[in-house]
């Protein structure tokens, strides 16, 4: 089957949906690859790229006539239009907030498969476009906040004086705050992160940040509930607006990511806070597509407020790194068809009865399928079918008993001792205490000798020539060969025992 | 020399010898215990075994001149052929121990003690050949169990380390030989020969009864049978508790020896190999979580039905040896894992040269190494240290294992059951409850390993469908050297 790749019609858009790379990794797949001409061009990927990767670069009409059409946005009603009825189309949808894309896709009898439904299982997460590009937006928001913030992130005393360490805060340890975290703690900066699910709070220390905690007796009352603060009271919200107050303003820069799905997102750096911030700070808003976190954000601008404070609202974060999201993304793409190519034949199998298929398929055979039947989220067994029943624990051994078997193995053995002969009984006293004395050395023996110890032994063992040689004189030939015998391979033994013993032991060095 | 060999005190130097060297043998095994005293006690080993020589040679000649001509033959014939066996047995022994491979070491240790139960078989029979052995009364009755023992013992240790050998050189299919009732098999075998001693001390000694040799002949033939199917029904994964416990066996065969030939020497000697060899197997058993019995029962990973209901682990996913050059070369942490694959692979040399690279350019490479990894105890250490890896950063299980969660790569090398996720998530799993090295913990864990097929117990892994673990598939040493080369 073909797939085609085509040029992005989204004014602005840098992103392709398939790099050099993956497409020739589409290619091992079975597929032919068709790649608009210049569609890579602003990813850093130049038709000579594509072609070197046994890619054909064509024109638009041989893209959108493909099988299997793969791109980053959601397709535009024209672009609906130039599919074949009965192609597949691969790009992000967001199916849930348009509804009236998914039923023109359904009316144009293609099969939309929405790369950002993917299911949030752990199977699928080499398939989750949206973890890789918020990954990439938070870095960028990073590196956008730093170019407009007037200093550098990290503290030096210096010759010409001391430099404090930028202080940077960020709202949100999702993917996008988690990566914000790491940029702009790498940079040098002191990060601190806040997030309305306590249990995160592991996470952002993990990244090396400080966690935020709101102190307040309002807070602490319903904390231990169920951990994930849905509505809070009066007062909790109270006690977080003080909190976010405080810290914004406290800030150099700050880094926005709270999203609800579904609603607006939430107004939580005030118009009075950022009036209270010092000149100079910026607010990276990675929420503006949904309406901001802050009060004064404008999508896709950047404005500078009358005090001084930088507030960029752009939605476009991941393409400002576009050759590292194109290729994110084409990867994500690579790993769904490899899931859809079981045959790595290039014939696409659409397998509605595996949850991730049917999870980002929208569209399929003229009707609509969206939205798919819950799916259980994450790994955690369902109800493992036969747990066993763990084994009623052993009751411990009554002491007692050891004793007595003890005490009775000793009666015994004094028993035959006394009828043995007192020749045997000498040895025997060697034999027992040689027993113990063995038990004792050996057992804190370092693991990484044990071949060594091993080897050495066995050649202590051949301490049983001693038999043979005393043997060896005889005149009964009989004895005579089979004691020269076991002289022979005991000697084999001892030889060739110390030997490798010590060859080992040569090898074994410290640095 | 004659004098020499007729003075009074002859005996008292003799066992004064002995008892140096019994000293000295006992300061081998502790020096072996740790590296900085290793080499130390092997130079006690074996100057306890020199004057053990001396002292014996001494008793041999003592005891030919002291005879009157009828039973022995005069001192230089004995010494004389003393000499040449003991020549060509240790030219031999000293061939084998330059030539050997490192990784072929599990196999001679396994014939090495097969030597030692062959020499017990031949002097416990040799012992009962004796005309000078007591023939009547309590002593002639331990003397008689004693041969019994000797001889028992030295022939199950005998076939026992020659089928593991066979087994470890794969010259013997490695998985269990399950004979139907092999249970009951080895308990007839073990009463058989039980009535066979109480027939054989029927007899007054060979002296008087030639005959008493026929039970003795048919426990040897029962005993020969019981070591080849014992080891025979233990898998190749278990090798290492058979390797140790056959040592034990071959120290308690000396012991055995030493009670007949009334010479401490070999009762100190034997039971000290026999108690190492046996706390040695333990330490084995504890690393599998097994008990010693079902090891020794063998037949482990052979019914297919044990692994339980197969469950779809989902995806597994391939890498490049190109992109794991880069993933090391970004990484701060490195941890590899090897296990039986990177022996059968050669690929010890590769992985040093990598280790090496990679500490040069400021990686910190660690190694962590299962209890139960390869064929032998310690083998995969042997190995590292043949290729010159240094030993401090060598680590057991327990010493790595919490701080895997800090490692940024781990690298499984022809390891499968010892890093299996399954023995602690999974309670129905054949290998439920044995430690292994968690090495799912890490950032990223690439696995290399030839194919997709399960490990020796037979078990799925699901470490290789883990979010975070990446398939290398391949030759071990191929791959790692290509990996050496992409670091360039």
């Amino acid at each position: 089957m073909r797939i085609g790749i085509p040029h992005e019609s989204k004014p602005g858009e840098t992103l392709v949906a398939a790099t050099a790379a993956s497409a020739a990794q589409l290619h091992k797949l079975g597929y032919d690859v068709v790649v608009e001409s210049g569609a890579g061009a602003a990813s850093d990927q130049p038709d000579a790229a594509y072609g070197a990767a046994e890619v054909t670069v064509g024109g638009a009409d041989d893209v959108w006539s493909s099988d299997i059409v793969v791109k980053v946005n959601a397709p535009t009603t024209e672009e609906i239009g130039r599919l074949r009825p009965g192609a597949v189309l691969i790009s992000m949808m967001a199916p849930a907030r348009s509804p009236e894309l998914v039923e023109a896709l359904a009316t144009a009898g293609v099969t939309a498969l929405a790369m950002d439904a993917v299911p949030r299982i752990s199977r699928a997460q080499s398939m989750d476009v949206l973890s890789s590009m918020a990954n990439v937006a938070g870095y960028r928001a990073v590196i956008e906040g730093a170019h407009s913030f007037g200093r550098q992130f990290t503290g030096q005393v210096t010759a010409a004086g001391k430099v404090p360490p930028a202080r940077v805060f960020v709202v949100g340890a999702g993917v996008a705050g988690l990566a914000a975290l790491g940029a702009a703690g790498s940079m040098g900066a002191v990060v601190r992160a806040f997030d309305v699910r306590p249990e995160v709070a592991e996470q952002v220390e993990s990244m090396g940040a400080q966690f935020v905690t709101v102190h307040d007796p309002a807070m602490e009352a319903t904390a231990s509930s169920d951990g994930y603060a849905k509505e809070m009271t009066e007062a909790q919200v109270a006690a977080t607006a003080v909190m976010y107050d405080e810290e914004a303003r406290a800030a150099d820069l700050v880094i926005t990511t709270a999203l609800i799905p579904g609603r607006p997102a939430p107004k939580l750096i005030t118009a009075d806070t950022i009036a209270g911030m010092r000149t100079g700070s910026v607010i990276v808003d990675m929420a503006a597509a949904n309406g901001g976190n802050t009060e004064l954000t404008r999508t896709d601008e950047v404005v500078v407020t009358a005090n001084g404070v930088t507030i960029i609202g752009y939605t476009d974060l991941p393409g400002r790194l576009a050759a590292q999201t194109s290729q994110l993304y084409g990867t994500n793409v690579v790993n769904l068809l490899k899931l859809m190519t079981p045959g790595k034949d290039g014939v696409l199998a659409l397998d509605l009865d595996d949850v991730i298929v049917r999870g980002i398929t929208v569209a399929h055979d003229g009707s609509s399928l969206w939205p798919p039947p819950p799916v259980q989220v994450s790994a955690a067994p369902a109800a493992a079918p036969a747990v066993r029943e763990p084994a009623a624990p052993k009751p411990p051994p009554d002491p007692r008993r050891k004793v007595f078997a003890g005490a009775l193995a000793a009666v015994l053995f004094v028993l035959a001792a006394t009828y043995s002969p007192p020749d045997f009984l000498g040895h025997f006293t060697v034999f027992t205490l040689a027993v113990f004395v063995g038990y004792y050395v050996i057992s804190n023996v370092a693991h990484a000798l044990h071949t060594p110890l091993m080897s050495e032994t066995n050649a202590i063992s051949g301490i049983i020539l001693v038999g043979g040689i005393l043997q060896v004189g005889s005149t009964n030939p009989a004895i005579a060969v089979m004691a020269t015998l076991a002289v022979l391979v005991a000697s084999i033994n001892i030889f060739g025992g110390f030997l490798v013993t010590l060859r080992m032991l040569e090898m074994f060095r410290k640095d | 020399m004659s004098d020499f060999l007729t003075w009074e005190h002859l005996d008292g130097l003799i066992q004064g010898l002995y008892i140096i060297a019994g000293v000295l043998f006992i300061g081998a095994l502790a020096g072996l215990s740790k590296h900085e005293t290793a080499k130390t006690g092997n130079l006690a080993g074996m100057t306890g075994m020199g004057l053990a020589l001396v002292a014996t040679l001494l008793k041999a000649a003592q005891n030919a001149e002291l005879d009157d001509g009828d039973n022995l033959n005069g001192v230089g014939v004995t010494l004389l052929i003393i000499v040449l066996a003991m020549g060509a047995g240790g030219a031999i022994g000293a061939w084998r121990a330059r030539t050997v491979e490192m990784t072929g070491m599990p196999e001679l240790v396994a014939i090495l003690h097969s030597f030692v139960g062959l020499a017990a078989v031949l002097v416990g029979i040799n012992s009962f050949l004796d005309p000078h052995a007591p023939q009547v009364g309590a002593e002639a009755t331990i003397h008689d169990v004693e041969v019994f023992l000797g001889v028992f013992i030295g022939a199950v240790t005998l076939t026992g380390s020659i089928v593991a050998n066979l087994k470890l050189s794969g010259r013997m299919r490695s998985s269990p030989l399950v004979l139907p009732h092999r249970h009951l098999l080895n308990l007839l075998v073990l009463l058989a020969s039980l009535a066979l001693l109480v027939w054989f001390m029927s007899y007054d000694g060979y002296a008087a009864d030639p005959v008493a040799l026929v039970p003795l002949l048919a426990m040897l033939a029962l005993a020969l049978f019981l070591g080849f199917h014992l080891v025979a029904a233990i898998g190749g994964g278990d090798m290492p508790v058979v390797v140790s416990m056959l040592n034990s066996y071959s120290g308690w065969a000396a012991a055995a020896a030493g009670f007949l030939l009334d010479n401490d020497l070999l009762i100190i000697t034997g039971s000290l190999v026999g108690s190492s060899g046996a706390i040695l197997s333990y330490i084995m058993c504890t690393a599998m979580n097994r008990s010693f019995v079902s090891v020794i029962a063998g037949g482990f990973g052979s019914d297919g039905a044990v692994s339980g209901e197969e469950r779809d682990y989902g995806e597994h996913r391939e890498i490049q040896a190109d992109a794991v050059a880069d993933l090391l070369a970004n990484a701060s942490s490195v941890v590899i894992t090897p296990g039986y694959g990177m022996a059968v692979a050669q690929a010890q040399y590769p992985v040093a040269e990598l280790t090496a690279k990679l500490r040069a350019q400021g990686v910190s490479v660690r190694f962590g190494i299962h209890p139960v990894a390869g064929r032998l105890p310690g083998h995969m250490n042997v190995l590292l240290a043949e290729a010159k890896v240094p030993y401090d950063i060598v680590l057991e299980m327990d010493e790595i294992n919490d701080d895997l969660a800090d490692t940024d790569v781990v690298l499984v090398i022809g390891a499968n059951d010892t890093v299996n996720p399954a023995a602690l998530d999974e309670p129905g799993s054949p290998i439920a409850g044995m430690p292994v090295l968690e090495v799912w913990k890490a950032r990223d864990v690439i696995v290399f390993k030839r194919s997709m097929a399960t490990g020796y117990a037979g078990v799925q892994n699901p470490l290789f469908f883990k979010d975070n673990s990446q398939m290398l598939f391949g030759d071990a040493k191929d791959r790692v050297e290509e990996i050496v080369r992409n670091l360039r």
